[in-house]
Order: structure tokens, then sequence, then C-alpha cells
């Protein structure tokens, strides 16, 4: 049945893959926190067992192990202990079997620093604004970035000598440098924008005609510090992509026949654009992790914030919960562009349609 | 030869390599002009630059450029390491699968492609927050080593793939030469500029992962680092007390020692690759 729809079943492929290598990124995300020696509960212990009575520091220890899951219950939901009083550990099998169920069912377990608080509760809070910081950021200087950098390949002369090592300084300033630049030029020098926050301690983050004043313009330097850096490395590859383009015979045709400047631009952007498509599939990961720090530099109330707080205070389930996150959305924009290559190449419709 | 002669007439080239020797200079000649001694009080906290203090001092009243080189030391350090161990992982297992073939480079490439697009600062975060004690600099740059060797691999597998069948390859072959004679011997050798290219931009990525990772307070217990010093200014209001001198000389050099080896990495492109010289 799928002979007969090729691109169904590219995309079926594709989604089987992903899949697989978020079951990878799953399991990581298990197993790292518990290659050290210590377990979630231990530290927990360690800080809330301060003047509690044996009993209660007991009692206490049970319910946290029982939340996460690392021990044997008995069939009346007690903790099962041994010979000694210690609790019976689960195998690190059960574990992740638990894990997994866990996760799949989107539940990430509670917050060790907010307590009772859990993580998915958390993560709801901040994650609207690390998408609204950086989905735009990443889409327009992936727009802006390539235009500029297929204008200086087509131009050359002064445009060009200009642009391209701006372009890579932008690129080669590290983002949390970039931020602290503008947080301290800006926001405190010359007092220009708000330094760190998402919005005004005066109003709620509620959608309120006042909220949104308050938080765009708590956006401003956020959004700069990303975006500079992202047009820069997003310049710096198309112009070379261009330059390469230009010397093909398609565009050598072009222009002997006289066609306009700007039509031949625009050929070259097509064909440029796809390398530069999967390019940004690639370089997605590391732009996510630059803007987490950058949110951390302006205490921007997302999820990067939530992992510095997280990993200030060892607090493993909300570290894990996020980094479980940000891979997830990594994987679904990456996923997506693979999707859109697949339409927009028409190598890739090519191969599909003759059924390689 | 000719393509040292080439080189040599690259403004970038120049510019690029004379920056980052500068800092490899700094690095190392650092310690005979200044004393540096990264652990003792020299002064009060955030003294402006003056005689005695070049750059001033930092919150704890350590003199800053002794901090400085010492940072530069360990940055420097970290990125050559694990840009040496990323591009040799990625080498060996981009070359192996690409000139094998088969079933052998499906999974090397489905391994891969599989870590390549988890993003690696997550993994980073990960093993560094398991890791409570002794969380060296020298650990955190084998760890920054072991999670960005994928993209190498992914890059030289490609070239890798594109030598296969040619003739001397074949020739190789047929006079019996093993698998990884093959691969050191008569496929390596013609990839040396792009490794070269490969192992810069590693470390530059290094240096830059090493700092990210401080600048999360996740940095090594036992030494200096660029990204710590920003770090430590950053929590310490080195911001909004207006201690400039006690952030933007560190700004300055890591975005120099990154800057230096993309601009050489893109220099030698433009000598390796002709279509893009005008």
């Amino acid at each position: 049945m799928l002979k007969n729809h090729p691109t169904l079943a590219h995309i079926i492929g594709r989604a089987g893959r992903y899949f697989v290598t978020f079951l990878v990124a799953l399991t990581v995300n298990f197993l790292l926190p518990r290659l050290g020696e210590r377990n979630p509960v231990d530290t927990i212990m360690a800080k809330v067992s301060e003047g509690l009575d044996a009993s209660s520091a007991r009692a206490k220890e049970e319910a946290y192990l029982k939340e996460f899951s690392l021990v044997e219950l008995d069939t009346s939901g007690h903790v099962l202990r041994n010979a000694q009083g210690k609790p019976v550990r689960t195998s690190l099998g059960q574990q992740f079997i638990n894990y997994l169920g866990m996760s799949l069912r989107g539940d990430l377990g509670s917050s060790i620093l907010q307590h009772p608080k859990r993580v998915s509760e958390i993560i709801k809070a901040a994650l609207p604004w690390t998408i609204a910081l950086q989905l735009p950021t990443i889409v327009f200087g992936w727009l802006v970035g390539n235009g500029l950098g297929a204008l200086a390949a087509y131009r050359r002369g002064v445009f060009d000598r200009l642009m391209y090592p701006l372009a890579l300084l932008a690129s080669s300033i590290p983002a949390f440098c970039f931020g602290m630049l503008l947080v301290y030029v800006f926001g405190i020098r010359l007092e220009w924008f708000p330094a760190v926050g998402g919005y005004d301690d005066g109003v709620r983050p509620e959608l309120s005609v006042a909220f949104f004043q308050s938080a765009s313009y708590y956006y401003v330097l956020p959004f700069l510090s990303v975006f500079l850096i992202v047009v820069g490395g997003q310049a710096i590859g198309m112009r070379s992509m261009c330059i390469y383009e230009l010397n093909t015979d398609y565009v050598r045709y072009a222009k002997l026949l006289g066609i306009q400047e700007r039509k031949i631009l625009l050929y070259m952007f097509r064909n440029a654009m796809l390398p530069q498509l999967t390019g940004l599939a690639l370089a997605l990961g590391t732009m996510v992790g630059g803007a987490l720090i950058t949110e951390m530099i302006f205490s921007y109330p997302g999820l990067g914030m939530a992992v510095l707080t997280a990993i200030q205070g060892n607090d493993y389930p909300l570290i894990s919960g996020c980094t479980l996150l940000v891979t997830s959305c990594v994987l679904l924009a990456n996923f997506s562009v693979d999707v859109l290559v697949g339409f927009l190449d028409p190598r890739v419709r090519a191969a599909r349609q003759t059924g390689k | 030869m000719q393509l040292l002669k080439n080189l040599l007439k690259s403004p970038w080239f120049m510019l690029g390599t004379g920056l980052f020797l500068f800092t490899v200079l700094i690095a190392l000649l650092g310690p005979l002009f200044v004393k540096v001694d990264a652990s003792t009080r020299a002064g009060l906290a955030y003294m402006p630059p003056s005689g005695a203090h070049w750059l001033g001092t930092d919150h704890m009243g350590l003199d800053m450029t002794s901090m400085l080189v010492a940072g530069l030391r360990s940055s420097l350090y970290v990125g050559f390491l694990a840009g040496s161990i990323a591009t040799s992982l990625g080498t060996l297992i981009g070359l192996y699968g690409g000139y094998k073939g088969g079933l052998i480079d499906d999974v090397l490439n489905a391994g891969t492609n599989l870590f390549l697009v988890i993003p690696s600062l997550i993994v980073l975060i990960l093993l560094s927050a398991s890791i409570e004690n002794g969380r060296s600099l020298t650990l955190i740059a084998l760890i920054i080593g072991c999670t960005t060797w994928t993209w190498s691999a992914r890059a030289v597998r490609a070239q890798a793939a594109s030598l296969r069948n040619r003739d001397h390859v074949a020739l190789a072959r047929i006079n019996g030469y093993g698998t990884l004679g093959i691969v050191f011997v008569h496929i390596m050798p013609y990839l040396l500029s792009y490794l070269f290219m490969v192992f810069i931009l590693q470390m530059a990525a290094g240096i830059l992962s090493e700092a990210s990772l401080s600048m999360l307070g996740l940095g090594p217990y036992d030494s200096v680092s660029l990204g710590k010093i920003l770090n430590e200014a950053k929590i310490n209001e080195a911001l909004t007390d207006g201690a400039w001198w006690a952030f933007a000389p560190a700004m300055v050099l890591i975005t120099t020692v990154v800057f230096s080896l993309y601009i050489i990495n893109t220099s030698l492109e433009g000598v390796f690759n002709p279509r893009l010289r005008k």
C-alpha cells in the first residue's frame, strides 16, 4: 500500500528513525544521572533529615524512595526491607522500565528543591518563554543570515568585505559573552533596556496588554544576543554556498541571457538554501544550547534558568526533566526540517518516485 | 610547498595564525613576565586596574592578570585535548565506516546520526552533573571530546566513501593490504588537510563547550578557566558593580582564540578549495 504513497512512506521512515533516536535519548537521560554513586533520595535526605527524629526521617525516606520508584514494594504498598532493615533496591532494569513508563506518560516526578511541585508543572511554566525566545530568533536569524550571505556572495566588493569579517566575528563570540556584554552596556551602563528578568515585578504573566508591553521590553536584549549570532553563522555558510553556485553553468548562462539580477539571486537562493536547511537541522542542537545559556545570563524565566537553578541545587529530577524536554524539542524540530527537505529537494523527491 | 606558499599569501590565514600564536605565547610565556598566582589574595575586592595590578582584582581580591594567564592556559589545554580526542574518534569511525561500507558502515553511520541530533551540551550537563567530586579539567576535556566527535565522523565518512573506489585503493586491496593498512596508508593521507580543518573546528568547539559548562557552574574544581572567570564575575555582581575588568578581558581572550581558529579554518578552506577563491 505504501508503495503508492512515496511521500507518506518517506515521512513514516523518518518518524521511525527519530523514534529510535528518542528512545536512545531517553536511555541516555536515564543512565547518565545514575552513573554517580549517589541516588537522588540520599541527596534530599541529607537536606531534609536535619532536626528530624529517627522514625519520621525513616517515614520520609520511605515516601521519597517510593516516589522515585527506587525500591521494591510488598503487596500492601510498604517498602520491602531485607534482614538488616535496609530497603530492597529495585534493579536498574526495573527502574528503567518504570522510568520509561513514567516519561511516556509525561510524568517526570517531582522537584527536590521546590518539593511537592511536579517537574512537569515547573517545565510547563518555563517552556513558553523558551519557545517564544528561541523559535522566532532561529527562524528569523536563519532567513536574514541567508539573505545577507547570498547578497554578499553575489555583490562581493565593499559589502562583502565589510559583512564577512563582521559575520565571522559575530559567529565566534560565544553566546554568553555577547549576552553579558549586552547586559553590561545596554542594561546597566546606558539603562536603555532592563538587564535581567522576563517582565516587570508589578505585572503578572497573563493575557493582558500591560504584561505584553512589559514582556516585549524585556525581550529585546535576549533576542538580539541570540539573533546576531545566528545571523552571523548562517551568513557565512550561505556565502560560501552561493560562491559555489555562482560558478555553475546555469548562473553563467542566466547572466549571459541578461536575466534580471534579482531573478538570478532567487534561483541561486533556492539551490543554495537546501544544504543550508540541512545545516540548520544539524546546528539546531548547538543553537539551542547557546540560547539556554543566554537565558541564564538574562535570568530569563525559561528552561535555561530552570536548568541553572536545578544544577545549583542538585535537583536531579528537574535537571533530567529539562534535558529530556530540550532533547525532545530538538528532535521534533529536526524531524520537521527533515520532512520539509524531503518536500523541497527535487533530488530527494525524484529518488522517492523512482523507488530508490 | 605550493600550498604553503598560497597559505602565506592569504591575509586571513596570516591574521588568524598570528592571533592564535599570540594567545599561545601569552599562555606559555605569561608566567615569565607576570607572577602567576591565582590563589593568593593580592588586594581588596574589585580594585580597578593600576600599576600593581594591571587588570585590577576580582571579587576575592585575586590579581586578574594572573587569573587570565592561568585561565587561558586551561582553556587552550581543554581545547587541544578535547579537539584531539574528538578528531581522532571521528576520524577512526568515519574512515573505517566510509571505507568498509556495507553493514558495518550502516551501523556506524546510524549510531553517528543518532548521537548527532541529541544536543551535546545536554549530554555534557547530565554527565557533569552526575560527577560530583573530581570534576577535573582533564576529565572535562575527555567528556567534551567523547560527546562532540559525531559531526567529524560524519564529515570524514563522506570523504572516505568518495575515495573508496579510487584505483590506487583497489590496487592496494589486490596486493593484500589489510583494512587498517589501506585506511591509514592509502586513504588518510588524502584527507590530511581536511582532518586538520576538522581538528581546528573541534578545538574551538572544545573551548566553547568548557566555557559553557563553566557558565553553568559545572566547571573544573582544580583550575581557573576563562569560562570560570566569567561565571564568577557574573554571579558576584561584577556587571552591576561596573567592574568591567573582571569580565571584559576574559571575553576578549576567549573571543580572540575562537575567532582566530575560525578564520584559520575558513582561510584553509579557501586555499584547499580553489572554487572559493576569486
